[in-house]
């Protein structure tokens, strides 16, 4: 489904992303694992299409259509979403019309739905603001519940699990294959070895580098193995 | 058709229902220009608009303890292309009064228009106003629009004005309010302004936090796009021990309009604090690149999120 070949960013004028080669097939669950700074945060902006991750170098090719010209729109369009690791916040704007916003045909029970599907009763959140008076869990469940309601083709999720706490992570694991089950697929970063542990296939990434691909569980092994920040973690 | 008729219809047209004009339990005031079309008092609130030449005398006092259930509606326009129209209120909320003000200003095709509102707001000790003024323009934007309020807040009483004018052109506007809080009083003002063309914008909004505990916030949000051109002016002066405020604004600029911001604190005493934010320039990069990964064009998300900040 998603084919990334020879990817090189560069921005600022350091390299960021360097050969990164690797293949998601459809309705698979692809874990990108790596410690902070690794680079998987840029190779999530690179594959949406953010302004500044262009590529240098490479192709990304979507259902075997190159799309590295597709500004991020247009990549939505073909079915590719983005949950950011950092939620932006949006004053004035209800949390049910922001989840309606990505909804192929506006249906306001399945904005409901996306919320129970996080956790949150409909009834206390559907009229809050996606504003900064959310919590940032609170805004992380919104960001995945406008995931579900969008039914992607390709959603990748960065780091959903940041600013959840220990007792709802199982909920974000559950989030993830009930996207999966609905027909997406999924590219999951994170740096947790144990959320890692839900795909089915990975790739790590450090400096900037694939440094290994293979099962979840080979990488996250190879992953707890290492020391990650030295030289030698290649 | 009366003009009392055609000024129902422009408020009606603007979004407003008429039939609050013939509820008995809701005050109002409606006025064309500078004729008194229609008003009315209710238990505990005496509401007075007298014609004068160039002009028209409002006056507003809520009794005594008395919580007015229903807004008070207020509706000045002006139906030709030109005119002018001059207001001069004084609003006295006595102890302990309670009341919500809505105030819709109607200038439907300005060509040569002038819209002046001299306010004076006085809310006595544990007094509570809301007062909320949506205006309602043309898309011609020969207008002038020039709210001027001094406002006294007293002990433990509170006033939130909501100032709102996102529809049509805006013209010229020159707001200048000027509140003062005695001890735990509250002044919270809130505008918000879309500009387009060569519309031109300032805002003076100015907050004296006299009283110990005093609080005091000040929050703009202003659009402005093509050749539009704003500048607001936000000043807090906390003098008294725990007298507390805040200056929040955010200003977004499009094509060739120009924004400036003045944020001015002053903080005259040791156990005061006033915090400010201030934020120009484009819409954040983050927000619009977010909803267009939910399959939004650009243009359609600056125009969600310009919407959602001046709701």
């Amino acid at each position: 489904m998603l084919k990334i070949e020879n990817l090189n960013i560069k921005k600022d004028n350091r390299m960021i992303l360097r050969e990164v080669d690797f293949e998601v097939n459809a309705r698979e669950i692809y874990g990108i694992l790596g410690p902070n700074g690794a680079g998987k945060s840029s190779l999530a902006y690179a594959i949406m299409g953010c302004n500044d991750y262009q590529p240098y170098e490479g192709k990304i090719v979507f259902e075997g259509k190159e799309i590295n010209n597709l500004c991020i729109w247009e990549r939505a369009k073909l079915g590719i979403t983005l949950a950011w690791q950092h939620e932006a916040h949006f004053e004035g704007i209800t949390v049910e019309d922001y989840l309606l916003i990505g909804m192929k045909k506006m249906n306001r029970t399945e904005a409901g739905e996306a919320l129970q599907n996080v956790l949150l009763d409909p009834k206390a959140y559907l009229k809050r603001k996606v504003d900064k008076t959310l919590s940032g869990g609170e805004r992380k469940r919104i960001e995945l519940a406008a995931i579900f309601t969008m039914r992607p083709r390709l959603a990748i999720l960065d780091e959903p699990d940041s600013g959840i706490d220990i007792l709802a992570l199982d909920s974000v694991v559950g989030f993830v294959r009930n996207l999966r089950q609905r027909g997406t697929t999924v590219i999951l970063i994170t740096h947790r070895a144990d959320v890692a542990k839900i795909a089915e296939r990975a790739a790590l990434i450090g400096e900037g580098y694939l440094v290994k691909e293979g099962s979840s569980q080979e990488v996250v092994e190879y992953f707890e193995s290492r020391c990650l920040v030295c030289p030698q973690f290649r | 058709m009366e003009d009392y008729q055609m000024m129902l219809k422009a408020y009606q047209e603007a979004g407003g229902t008429p039939d609050i004009f013939k509820d008995s339990k809701i005050a109002h005031l409606v006025v064309n220009q500078n004729k008194v079309l229609g008003s009315r008092s209710i238990n505990g609130l005496i509401l007075t608009a007298k014609e004068k030449e160039g002009g028209i005398d409002v006056d507003l006092r809520v009794k005594e303890g008395t919580r007015i259930a229903h807004p008070v509606h207020l509706c000045f326009g002006i139906l030709p292309k030109e005119g002018r129209q001059e207001i001069k209120l004084n609003a006295v909320m006595e102890k302990g009064a309670d009341i919500s003000i809505l105030a819709h200003c109607v200038f439907p095709n300005p060509i040569k228009v002038q819209h002046i509102m001299d306010a004076t707001y006085i809310l006595e000790d544990r007094a509570v106003l809301k007062y909320k003024e949506v205006h309602y323009h043309g898309l011609t934007g020969g207008i002038e629009v020039i709210p001027q309020s001094k406002i006294k807040v007293g002990k433990d009483a509170r006033i939130m004005t909501d100032f709102l004018l996102v529809k049509g052109r805006v013209g010229r506007l020159d707001i200048d309010y000027q509140a003062e809080a005695d001890e735990n009083g509250v002044i919270e003002m809130v505008t918000k302004v879309y500009g387009h063309g060569d519309d031109e914008i300032r805002v003076k909004e100015s907050g004296q936090l006299f009283g110990r505990g005093a609080r005091g916030l000040i929050k703009s949000r202003i659009a402005v796009r093509e050749r539009a051109e704003s500048e607001v002016i936000s000043e807090l002066r906390a003098s008294a021990p725990n007298a507390r405020g805040h200056v929040d604004c955010i200003e977004i600029v499009q094509g060739e309009a120009r924004a400036k911001a003045v944020p001015l604190v002053h903080v005259l005493h040791e156990d005061a604090q006033i915090t400010h934010e201030a934020a120009i320039g484009r819409v954040n990069q983050k927000e619009v690149e977010t909803l267009m990964a939910r399959g939004l064009k650009e243009e359609e998300a600056v125009d969600v999120i310009i919407g959602g900040m001046l709701k």
